[in-house]
């Protein structure tokens, strides 16, 4: 129980996280992506934040053993950096920048009712059940 | 009113913390698709936790874009519902093959020094960024 409340508080900070630093807002993520034009920085700011606190965070974390209730970590260890991997990747960043969504802020944004966001989270929930069954949910 | 990037850069560590949280209390890397994808898939045996956590993420966003004008900036860059269909399939499809998105490879996979979410994070911006200059090429959106 005490997990699940830490998880909902995790999620809340996820939500105003996103919406506080502008991800919610496509142009400003095709600022980022746009570095022909006139670009926005922003978003390197986003990650520099996030990455660091996630690099701190982890470390202590895996250093102690365990998470809350001596739940398992888990592993660090990379994947295989396959064609699978790219091909994700590279279909993934297409779709990032033909619209400036990506999950995370798609998500935030249905709480403002975006027509934008009632219309990527359904198709992006197709493209997932279809890539889970045809590939599956793993990886490696 | 501060600049935009100090903006980014607040939003950015709260998101940090809020992926170290969610890391403790469920042992899982907390990236977003991964975290939305697998509730549609038929082996996930853990789907309270994701539900609980997007409600938050959604509940969250939704104060922040009342309290606050800045995170309610809301351009979509001319683009049509159209653009954002195709997109979400991309999307879908590309983040779930690639196995994470912006937070899970992006912030954790990086955050870690994972090699395979740095090559995973390196190829969806260069690509991100190269579908922007090719729409631009043909006009589309300048």
């Amino acid at each position: 129980m005490f997990r699940l409340m830490l998880v909902f508080v995790s999620g809340g900070l996820f939500g105003t996280g996103l919406a506080i630093s502008g991800m919610t807002n496509p142009e400003r993520v095709l600022g980022f992506l746009d570095v022909t034009g006139r670009w926005d920085p922003t978003l390197a700011f986003v990650m520099a934040g996030a990455v660091s606190v996630f690099a701190l965070g982890s470390y202590f974390l895996r250093r102690q053993g365990s998470g809350v209730n001596h739940v398992r970590l888990a592993s660090a260890s990379s994947g295989p950096i396959s064609f699978r991997l790219i091909t994700g990747a590279a279909i993934f960043g297409i779709g990032w920048g033909l619209a400036g969504f990506c999950p995370g802020p798609s998500l935030a944004s249905l709480a403002a009712l975006r027509p934008e966001a009632l219309v990527f989270v359904p198709t992006m929930a197709l493209g997932m059940i279809v890539a889970q069954r045809l590939f599956g949910a793993d990886r490696s | 009113m501060p600049a935009a990037w100090l903006f980014g850069l607040l939003g950015g560590i709260l998101i940090g913390v809020a992926s170290v949280i969610a890391f403790a209390a469920t042992g899982k890397i907390p990236g977003i698709s991964g975290v939305f994808g697998r509730l549609f898939a038929p082996e996930t045996q853990d789907r309270p936790w994701r539900i609980i956590f997007l409600a938050g993420l959604v509940a969250g966003a939704g104060i922040t874009f009342i309290l606050s004008s800045h995170a309610a900036e809301f351009q979509k860059g001319g683009r049509s519902l159209i653009f954002f269909a195709m997109a979400g399939v991309l999307v879908g499809l590309g983040t779930r093959i690639g196995g994470g998105c912006t937070s899970g490879h992006g912030v954790c996979g990086v955050g870690q020094g994972s090699k395979d979410s740095i090559a995973a994070t390196i190829t969806f911006v260069f690509f991100g960024m190269l579908t922007v200059w090719v729409m631009k090429q043909f006009a589309i959106f300048a």
